[in-house]
């Protein structure tokens, strides 16, 4: 007796606790579940049919479609485009953010200003970065140009247009216009590191490249963390830099799994089969955030958990 | 001796590195800037030098022109749109999601947070059927509920732990005043938490007024265009045209880089705020 009127009674207040914080909810909820919830769900029915996006849906061909885009050698290309950036990215990008990090980390007269500079090109749209590149880029151009004044006439190439050189050439744009946020992220990670523990090191006899080797970077290790997560994300997802400067070619050397998606799609209208790659896409990314959380951030957080 | 001789060399080369990267971020932007004031013919010849002489009509033309300012209208109704619709609702859900108990409470914060990792592109084909259906293409709405939808997570992610560390007392004595949940959301907590909201207001700004995708596929009428769309197909308009194709690109710019160096510290500090700590 004693049990169910207890039990009732939490039943009822935990009625009237998700009344009210289910009011306040609501819009938010609505509003995610209609235009991010949905439209992935959508995305797997459609994946599972022969579809132009505006006949009957009716024409159901199972996971061929999955079956037709693992063995298309165009979209392992696109695939393998994506890890060419995402490898770059870890490789090249970051620790190049992390060094200017690191040099911005201390007071000079200057840094503030270089700081604005270093981050504007995040603000500035993907599509006017690829337009200016592509202009920059262009044979007899600015870059050209540079190369001439350094006397490496020899390193010439249509950069964009050339099947060698395009992937390169973007991953430059990128890192011009990324590096920027990656920079910002790590400073941000490296003022929250309490200067004594490098003044500790450094009376203890450790050099300043000790320092940093041994006790700043194992501390910054949750926000490199976060920067190479966003960056892989980033660098699946690619499209728009991409779609401006080359739309995949020359002859697909430069397609990105969202580029190949987006062409199958809307240019071909094969809706059923571009939803089949947004799917692989999904789940890529999936995977990869679930196995990230699980093995590499899982000390993060659980020192979130403990302490807040 | 050779410490201080070590020393000045040392930040001689972090000059120098610095320097050279400043260089390669803000040549660009100067080309186009400057590249916008000269014509095709001078670019072509030499494609370093600065204008001569200084030609006016690559920026006049563009900004003489209406579809110039149609865009720019587009892309800024399409922002506030956007932004008004994510703060409030985002806010909305941080509150009970920072300051009530109740059952699932995590399970919601955390499917909110699932989204982050999912651009609209992944659910780009879904989506445009969908605003099809809602009879919203070509329709300012048809983009900024989707761009609202897609930034709730981060802008949730942001504004939760700054809710939280709002005290309990000023809860407690608000309610003995006579103020419920809605009264203390609107008349304390928003209001103490304006930095907090004009940070995740700029960060949304910023991502309607570069999206690209949603417009290209949702938008058919040039009359709806935002300025994403109209500089690209400015570009393709006018291939052979390089100093035209950069004045209208410069002009689109401005606005841009104008509001980040106004807005440069809440961008920041929200974008690392919530990345650094969760």
């Amino acid at each position: 007796m004693a049990i169910a009127v207890g039990s009732r009674s939490r039943f009822s207040r935990n009625l009237r606790a998700w009344g009210g914080a289910g009011l306040f909810m609501l819009p938010a909820l609505a509003l995610y579940a209609v235009f991010v919830l949905f439209p992935i769900v959508q995305a797997a029915r459609f994946s599972l049919f022969d579809w132009n996006g505006l006949k009957a849906l009716d024409h159901f061909v199972g996971p061929a479609n999955f079956g037709r885009a693992q063995a298309d050698p165009v979209f392992l290309g696109a695939v393998g485009h994506n890890l060419f950036i995402v490898v770059m990215s870890l490789a090249i990008q970051i620790p190049f953010a992390l060094g200017l990090a690191l040099l911005l980390n201390r007071n000079f007269r200057g840094r503030a200003i270089l700081r604005l500079i270093f981050f504007a090109p995040y603000v500035i749209a993907e599509v006017i970065t690829a337009i200016v590149w592509s202009l920059i880029l262009q044979p007899n151009g600015l870059a050209d140009h540079f190369l001439t004044t350094f006397g490496l006439e020899g390193a010439y190439s249509p950069w964009l247009a050339d099947r060698g050189t395009v992937l390169i050439a973007l991953f430059f744009i990128i890192t011009w216009k990324y590096f920027g946020f990656h920079m910002i992220l790590l400073l941000a990670g490296l003022q929250n590191i309490p200067r004594e523990v490098e003044d500790a090191a450094a009376i203890d006899g450790a050099s300043r490249w000790q320092a940093i080797r041994y006790v700043t970077l194992p501390l910054l290790g949750p926000t490199l963390r976060v920067s190479v997560f966003l960056s892989i994300i980033g660098s699946i997802q690619l499209f728009d830099l991409v779609w401006v400067t080359t739309r995949g070619g020359p002859v697909n050397a430069s397609n990105t799994m969202a580029v190949y998606m987006f062409d199958r799609g809307f240019v071909r209208f094969q809706f059923g089969f571009g939803s089949a790659v947004a799917v692989i896409l999904f789940l890529l990314c999936f995977v990869l955030a679930l196995a990230y959380q699980r093995w590499v951030m899982r000390r993060d957080l659980e020192g979130a958990t403990t302490y807040g | 001796m050779a410490e201080p001789i070590r020393r000045v060399a040392g930040t001689f080369l972090r000059g120098a590195v610095l320097l050279a990267v400043a260089a390669v971020v803000v040549i660009p932007i100067g080309y186009a800037v400057l590249g916008g004031f000269r014509d095709a013919p001078q670019l072509a010849a030499d494609p370093v030098g600065l204008p001569d002489p200084w030609v006016w009509t690559n920026y006049t033309e563009s900004l003489a022109s209406p579809s110039f300012w149609t865009q720019l209208r587009n892309s800024a109704l399409v922002a506030g749109i956007s932004t008004v619709i994510v703060v409030l609702f985002a806010a909305l859900a941080a509150f009970v999601l920072a300051r009530r108990q109740f059952p699932g409470r995590e399970l919601a914060y955390t499917v909110f947070t699932l989204g982050l990792l999912f651009p609209a592109t992944v659910a780009i084909l879904p989506l445009l059927i969908l605003v099809r259906d809602l009879g919203l293409l070509d329709n300012p709405l048809g983009l900024a509920l989707p761009e609202a939808a897609f930034g709730l997570p981060l802008t949730i992610i942001i504004l939760r732990p700054f809710f939280k560390s709002i005290p309990k007392e000023l809860e407690d004595a608000a309610a003995i005043d006579g103020c419920g949940s809605l009264g203390f959301f609107v008349r304390i907590l928003l209001p103490l938490s304006r930095p907090a909201l004009v940070t995740v207001a700029v960060l949304a700004i910023v991502a309607s007024w570069n999206q690209f995708l949603l417009p290209l596929v949702m938008l058919s009428d040039p009359d709806n265009w935002t300025l994403p769309l109209g500089v690209t197909n400015f570009s393709t308009q006018y291939t052979t045209d390089t100093a035209r194709i950069l004045a209208y690109t410069t002009l689109a710019l401005i606005p841009a880089l104008a509001f980040y160096v106004v807005a440069e510290r809440q961008l920041v500090g929200g974008l690392t705020a919530g990345s650094v700590k969760g």
